[in-house]
């Protein structure tokens, strides 16, 4: 009988030691800015093995290169965190590149609105069918996914037709230089910034995270889940439509097949950036270093040259399913502090 | 009289099959703590979920102070200010204690976002005013159950909870965590706040409750003041029995002898801890002897035969059956040593449903069945014949779903599962409930064989009646430790009663 009290009392410190307190430091450390170590590794290791690798123009490739992936990833941020996921994001991306340069004929305006008018229309209407029948957003998006794909052949006549932008002014949105970076990286980091702070300062935010970590404690406490899940998925549509709209106009086209399957690349960037595709943890500095360790991935392979491009799809995924490894294990050392 | 804060009034609640709550009446004064007790299935989870906006009632009405209300959804309840604390704390796990605690009242800067430094500072406030110290920076889950519950409440009092529901709130905590709690309790009733406290410790419902309500089959058995009911009376209206009146009757159809063999023990259980559900319970059935495990609802009683059956987790004890240590915490290895467990919920964790008889029998013997991971359907034919005409199982076919049958053939199929497994020690928890009165006076004859035969069983009931009579001894379970033991003519069920209510402190 003494001995159980006894290890009662030892298991109560334990729990208090400093030993366990710094493990879960480091745990809660892994998970928050795990893959922006990661980063910062790859990138040290990159400069040091290529002599080309750490250049200003070379950075500036990968930046301008993942600011597309990125103004996705923000929208998928907080699709994921919510608990839900979004599969037509990719297909959102297409269909709005196609959109502006259509529409760049009618103006700067049109070029702009069309595309996030469309899709931002889709991204609520799929809003409106998780919320309201408590379909799986998988299957939604997965429809979403699909219904877009269809539209978007049809206004480029099966991919046939590949509209070019005729309008100087939506063109120069993504091709002009300031400071060395074009608009698109601009406008991504104002995006990270204002989706940071709507994310963790504000009560919107709150409720995306009640969400996703649970429910039915969120409808309990108060949140309009309805309302909140509506509001995820249209701002992931308007994000994709903006990144789609941008693309065209640094292409000056309508590409009809570049950004099919954006969607799963945008997913592992958001879950190698630690927020858990169970929902209710993560945020957009972890989506950002996710985001650029895809982008140095795929410039570290072209430095090797030897390696197709093919093999930066191996390695990411090898990263992808590490990550997701790593979160298992933080996530049962914490339940068992 | 003052207004009752919450009054329901002749409140009935009926589901398919079965009247969840006859004509119940319920008052709730400010500043009182009500204890609501009562068996599995006595009403109590269905009357807090008319309380609480989850339930409609099918008739009666609800007051708050004195107004009739009606509640379309748990967050109507909520906004009336009643606020429900649920065993499982209903509180979002990955987020900040502090952000849990202030969730939708986030304190604002001059830019309109969230304050975080005000944040921090608030919720620590509000918590060092509960007793807890702690960095409220911390994710929910990392911290104990006793904080996590003081979180939720301290939450329900802050969005201006007017009555608070507590469903077994201790049952998860540490015993300073449950004086903390008390003493959280003591203050919101000096702030007239009403609650409602639903447990089976003793204990704690004469420390800190003044009323009691006792629900029994959908019924009010006893409304009153707590300290002029002795503890036997509550006990005795809690398991429905009349504490005047308690004579054997001879209903079942337990012969209630057993010829122990003199023989070791079969099947020794020593100090078995998993806190705080199980503290130091020691077991032992010997061979052709039937043990009870008496105790209220949420005593350890089920998690006594898990934690034999390697099905808990433990922190400490060991299990032997005949002298041999079983290795801990594993099914398959406890099954092996002959030890077999017969759960509570048939539904849930017993019978699959959508296999026929014969699999549902056969499942478990697979392993001993099959020669090098091939089955002999001649072989499970044959043993399942055999058990379906020993244990007298009717069904149309050996292929007839298993979820066709009625709840004692079902019970039955079980039974022979386990004994398929060549089971030498049964664990039987609750094996008569929901079942007829014919059937379970069947699966009660059937008992008696199977210990006649020579199998140790150790059976659970909340049927006093049934324990008495087919137990030759019993052991009392109160809180999580042995209360008692009584052996032959001791076996009555005045002295069950008395030993679950005799105080804690007595035997401690």
């Amino acid at each position: 009988m003494t001995t159980t009290i006894a290890d009662a009392d030892a298991g109560a410190e334990a729990r208090c030691r400093p030993g366990a307190l710094r493990r879960e430091r480091v745990g809660h450390l892994l998970q928050h800015h795990g893959a922006l170590m990661v980063l910062a590794v790859t990138v040290v290791v990159g400069a040091v093995a290529f002599d080309s690798f750490a250049t200003p123009q070379n950075a500036a490739n990968i930046v301008v290169s993942s600011s597309f992936l990125a103004i996705v990833a923000i929208g998928m941020t907080f699709v994921i965190i919510s608990g839900g996921i979004d599969l037509s994001v990719g297909s959102s991306f297409v269909l709005a590149g196609v959109l502006a340069a259509y529409g760049s004929r009618y103006g700067l305006l049109v070029a702009l609105l069309l595309p996030l008018a469309v899709c931002g229309a889709i991204g609520l209407v799929q809003g409106l069918i998780v919320a309201r029948t408590g379909m799986a957003p998988f299957i939604v998006t997965l429809a979403g996914l699909l219904g877009m794909r269809g539209l978007m052949l049809a206004v480029s006549d099966e991919g046939a037709n590949t509209y070019l932008v005729q309008n100087d002014a939506f063109s120069a949105l993504g091709q002009t230089s300031v400071l060395g970076l074009t608009a698109p990286v601009w406008i991504t980091l104002g995006l990270v910034l204002l989706g940071g702070v709507l994310l963790q300062r504000t009560g919107f935010g709150q409720q995306v995270y009640a969400i996703g970590g649970s429910e039915e404690a969120a409808v309990l406490m108060g949140v309009p889940v309805a309302r909140v899940k509506v509001l995820v998925y249209l701002i992931s549509g308007l994000l994709s439509g903006l990144a789609g709209a941008l693309n065209a106009a640094r292409l000056s086209s309508g590409v009809t097949i570049l950004g099919a399957g954006m969607e799963l690349d945008v997913i592992a960037a958001v879950v190698i950036g630690g927020t858990l595709l169970t929902g209710g943890a993560g945020g957009l500095t972890g989506t950002m270093a996710g985001v650029l360790l895809l982008g140095v991935i795929q410039s570290l392979i072209n430095q090797i040259g030897v390696l197709t491009s093919s093999f930066q799809q191996v390695v990411s995924g090898a990263f992808l399913a590490l990550v997701v490894v790593l979160q298992r294990i933080l996530h049962r050392a914490q339940r068992l502090s | 009289m003052a207004t009752a804060v919450l009054e329901a009034r002749g409140i009935s609640k009926g589901f398919p099959g079965v009247l969840a709550l006859d004509d119940v009446s319920f008052r709730l004064d400010a500043g009182q703590v009500h204890a609501l007790v009562g068996e599995n299935g006595a009403g109590k989870s269905t009357l807090i979920k008319v309380l609480t906006g989850v339930y409609r009632p099918d008739r009666g009405t609800l007051l708050l102070r004195g107004e009739p209300v009606t509640f379309d959804h748990p967050l109507a309840a909520q906004r009336a200010g009643i606020s429900t604390i649920y065993q499982e704390v209903n509180l979002v796990p990955q987020m900040s204690l502090a952000h849990n605690l202030l969730l939708g009242r986030e304190p604002r800067s001059r830019l309109g976002v969230i304050d975080m430094t005000q944040l921090y500072a608030e919720a620590e406030r509000v918590m060092t005013r509960y007793g807890i110290r702690t960095d409220v920076r911390r994710p929910l889950r990392s911290l104990g159950m006793g904080t996590q519950q003081m979180v939720a409440l301290a939450r329900a009092v802050s969005i201006d909870a007017r009555v608070v529901i507590m469903d077994e709130p201790t049952s998860a905590l540490e015993p300073r965590e449950v004086d903390t709690l008390f003493g959280v309790i003591a203050d919101l009733r000096a702030q007239g706040i009403s609650l409602i406290y639903v447990s089976h410790r003793l204990d704690e419902l004469y420390r800190i409750c003044d009323r009691v309500t006792v629900l029994r089959d959908g019924r009010v058995a006893h409304g009153g003041p707590l300290d002029e009911l002795p503890r036997v009376d509550l006990v005795a209206l809690m398991l429905g029995r009349d504490p005047a009146e308690i004579r054997r009757e001879g209903a079942t159809k337990f012969s209630g002898e057993h010829t122990a063999a003199a023989s070791g023990p079969l099947v020794e259980a020593r100090s078995l801890s998993r806190r705080p559900a199980l503290r130091d319970v020691s077991v032992q059935v010997r061979p052709g002897e039937v043990v009870g495990l008496g105790g209220l609802l949420g005593a350890g009683r089920s998690e006594t035969a898990k934690a034999i059956a390697g099905a808990l987790p433990l922190d400490g004890g060991t299990v032997l059956v005949a002298g041999q240590e079983v290795r801990r915490g594993s099914p398959a290895a406890a099954i092996r040593a002959g030890v077999s467990l017969v759960p509570e919920d048939r539904k849930a964790e017993g019978i699959v449903p959508t296999l026929s008889v014969k699999d549902n029998i056969a499942l478990a013997a697979l392993p001993q069945l099959s020669r090098s991971g091939v089955v002999s359907d001649a072989r499970v034919d044959r043993i399942v014949d055999s058990f379906m005409r020993r244990l007298r199982i009717k069904a149309a076919s050996p292929d007839q779903k298993v979820a066709e049958l009625s709840g004692g053939n079902q019970q039955k199929v079980l039974l022979a599962r386990s004994l398929a497994t060549g089971a030498k020690v049964l664990l039987l928890d609750e094996p008569t409930r929901g079942i007829d009165v014919g059937a379970k006076a069947e699966v009660q004859a059937l008992i008696d064989e199977l210990a006649a035969e020579g199998l140790g069983v150790l059976l659970i009931s909340s049927d006093l009646e049934e324990l008495v009579e087919g137990a030759d001894r019993v052991v009392v379970l109160r809180d999580g430790a042995v209360a008692g033991e009584l052996s032959g003519d001791q076996v009555t069920e005045e002295a069950i009663m008395a030993t679950i209510a005799a105080t804690g402190e007595t035997d401690g």
